[in-house]
């Protein structure tokens, strides 16, 4: 295993490229600190894009502004050319992004079926009425809900879905994220360091997941500090580092740039 | 004593999986055995036959009214508080909406002078506390937890205190009377109406029926992407708005389908006392409904249910035993002391109720792990 990674990049050739998710020149300060610094990068279609650098580099603070959760202080974020900020945090969902937590935040005590069919509720419409009287378009979506739900489990592969969450092991309650994500139809799914606490083995079969997703044409975004899983599985990585972007390009190029080995290596003559 | 408590846990969990495990047949029998018993219990010559089980000094059918419309309201509070995880103090502010809007509709007393019937005004009533509900909800229900019971508490207090000192509506402290009992068109085998002034059977009768189809109707919900809802909000509201929940309007949802439960019990009790003033609404009822949904096990229907018969008829049948044994004590005014020292024992030894829901028992078992952590947990 040393380096299978560089072949499975670059699928698609940037002539074709489609942008999905455009974060143009986006600074987001906290009072006097600023968490992001005019970083600005672009998300194509059907790529798996890495988002990595040190602790407190800015990841978790980017990503949240790319899911709505933050509101840029300037610049935009743009998702199939319409503005992100400023929506409710479901809407954006319904817009098609969809993401998993750093730390698992699944609902503990519904099954494992019930978490990816509250997923799969983002886009039903049946209202109160109708699952009150029990109307025909409620059994319609709750039947399709149903088997969506159990094709998501089978695909990330929960053998137990009348489990309730909280007895699943660690790996399968992250992979109950990435199915729960996925549930809601996402164009963009955002993983928020899916490997925290994977061994190798676990590791392994992550990347082939995500490489699965991707094939069915969703767009992956992945935060990881794992620089193997990285490598592995990204088309392209961007690096920031206290807020900015420091580098951005393919995963050979972006480990052998200079400014990321020191980032993360820290160069003697360069600090402070 | 933990081994103890675990040991009554589990046997309360043997129980529920017997039952869920029971063939369907079986359990449809049992349920239907169950309504009947509950139909036949307030006729004397079928409650005189259950020894000890009725009340000695309360007129039964009365006592078993007052259970079951409090049943109604505990039923309504749970999909509040239970189901949907929002702490409501001041449920008895939507009864009392219900209880004057159809004293208001209906009596000749009242300055609107209309003077409906009472069936009439029912549906007017819910309409009117389900709005309240969206009001009060609208702007209260962003804020969360304890902020969200003061703003309910002061609710009921407002709804109160309105009633109490307004003469222009709500006739003050002298209330409004002559409300009339429900549909007078039912005449009994004596010629009366059925829904009399003595005879309180028919009320507890139709209050009981209410009571099953707001259970079908909440059980529905439930079972629905809208109790998924609720449930993923109770808890963790903000990943639940991620996953594309409209956190707002199912909270609103349960607000407003709990406000119009308990304004139909509100209509139910004006129908039945024909009298209504300020008196009939005080703070501890909205305290001894939410007591009732918790000791019965908040999120579970049932639990709600049974925890509410047990706040209500239980200390009207204490009192009658206090007499047979020969004691001459009022149970009913050590009622909230009692209720009070069982609630604690309660929460020491079962803190998700009687008939909690699965789910419920689970969040409990994890904060005592989280208390008392053991190898066993990882």
């Amino acid at each position: 295993m040393s380096d299978p990674a560089i072949d499975t990049t670059a699928q698609t050739t940037p002539a074709q490229r489609e942008a999905l998710l455009e974060v143009d020149h986006v600074t987001l300060r906290f009072g006097g600190v600023v968490a992001l610094n005019d970083v600005d990068f672009t998300l194509y279609k059907g790529e798996i894009l890495g988002l990595i650098g040190p602790n407190g580099a800015g990841k978790t603070t980017c990503f949240n502004a790319m899911t709505g959760v933050y509101a840029p202080t300037q610049g935009e974020i743009r998702f199939k050319g319409q503005r992100v900020s400023g929506r409710p945090r479901h809407k954006i969902t319904q817009m098609g992004i969809a993401r998993t937590f750093q730390n698992i935040r699944l609902f503990p005590e519904m099954s494992a079926l019930e978490n990816v069919m509250v997923g799969a509720d983002a886009h039903h419409k049946a209202s109160v009425i109708s699952a009150l009287f029990r109307l025909p378009r409620f059994w319609k979506e709750e039947r399709s809900g149903r088997d969506r739900a159990h094709d998501l489990l089978r695909f990330v592969g929960i053998q137990r879905p009348g489990e309730l969450a909280r007895n699943l092991s660690y790996g399968e309650q992250r992979r109950l994220e990435i199915a729960r994500a996925l549930a809601t139809s996402p164009t963009l799914l955002c993983l928020d360091e899916p490997a925290a606490g994977f061994n190798p083995a676990e590791k392994d079969s992550l990347l082939k997941l995500i490489r699965k997703i991707r094939d069915t044409g969703v767009t992956v975004l992945l935060i990881e500090h794992d620089m193997r899983l990285v490598m592995g599985v990204t088309d392209r990585i961007v690096v920031l580092e206290f807020g900015k972007k420091i580098a951005e390009g393919l995963p050979a190029e972006v480990r052998d740039n200079p400014a990321v080995i020191a980032a993360y290596l820290g160069v003697p003559t360069d600090a402070a | 004593m933990n081994a103890h408590v675990d040991k009554v846990r589990s046997r309360g969990f043997a129980m529920r999986n017997r039952w869920q495990n029971m063939p369907p047949q079986v359990r449809w029998v049992a349920l239907a055995a169950l309504i009947i018993f509950l139909y036949l219990l307030p006729n004397r010559w079928f409650y005189i036959n259950l020894w000890y089980f009725r009340t000695m000094e309360s007129d039964m059918a009365t006592v078993l009214f007052e259970t079951s419309f409090f049943v109604l309201l505990a039923v309504g509070l749970n999909v509040v508080v239970g189901f949907a995880g929002l702490l409501d103090l001041g449920y008895f502010g939507f009864f009392a909406v219900g209880a004057y809007t159809v004293a208001l509709l209906t009596s000749p007393e009242s300055r609107f002078g209309v003077e409906w019937p009472w069936l009439a005004a029912v549906p007017v009533a819910i309409a009117v506390t389900m709005l309240s509900g969206v009001i009060l909800g609208g702007p209260t229900l962003r804020l969360r937890g304890d902020y969200l019971a003061i703003v309910t508490l002061g609710f009921a207090e407002m709804i109160r205190l309105y009633a109490a000192r307004n003469e222009g509506i709500a006739n003050g402290q002298r209330g409004i009377p002559q409300i009339p009992h429900p549909v007078p068109e039912i005449k009994g085998s004596d010629g009366q109406p059925w829904f009399g002034v003595v005879d309180a059977r028919p009320y507890y009768w139709l209050t009981l029926t209410i009571i099953i189809f707001v259970i079908l109707g909440v059980r529905n919900l439930t079972r629905s992407r809208v109790g998924r809802a609720w449930v993923a909000i109770r808890e963790d509201e903000d990943a639940a708005q991620i996953m594309g929940v409209p956190t707002f309007k199912y909270k609103l949802w349960a607000f407003a389908i709990g406000a119009a439960v308990g304004g139909l019990s509100g209509a139910l009790f004006a129908g039945k006392q024909s009298f209504i003033n300020s008196d009939s609404f005080q703070l501890t009822n909205s305290i001894l409904v939410l007591a009732a949904v918790i000791l019965g096990g908040a999120g579970n229907i049932y639990g709600a249910v049974i925890g509410a018969f047990i706040t209500w008829y239980l200390p009207e049948w204490v009192r009658g035993i206090g007499g047979v044994i020969g004691l001459d004590i009022n149970v009913a005014e050590y009622r909230i002391l009692i209720f009070g020292a069982v609630l604690i024992v309660m929460m020491i030894f079962r803190p998700q109720g009687i008939l909690p829901s699965r789910r419920r028992a689970a969040e409990f078992a994890d904060r005592r792990e989280a208390a008392a952590p053991t190898e066993a947990s990882a």
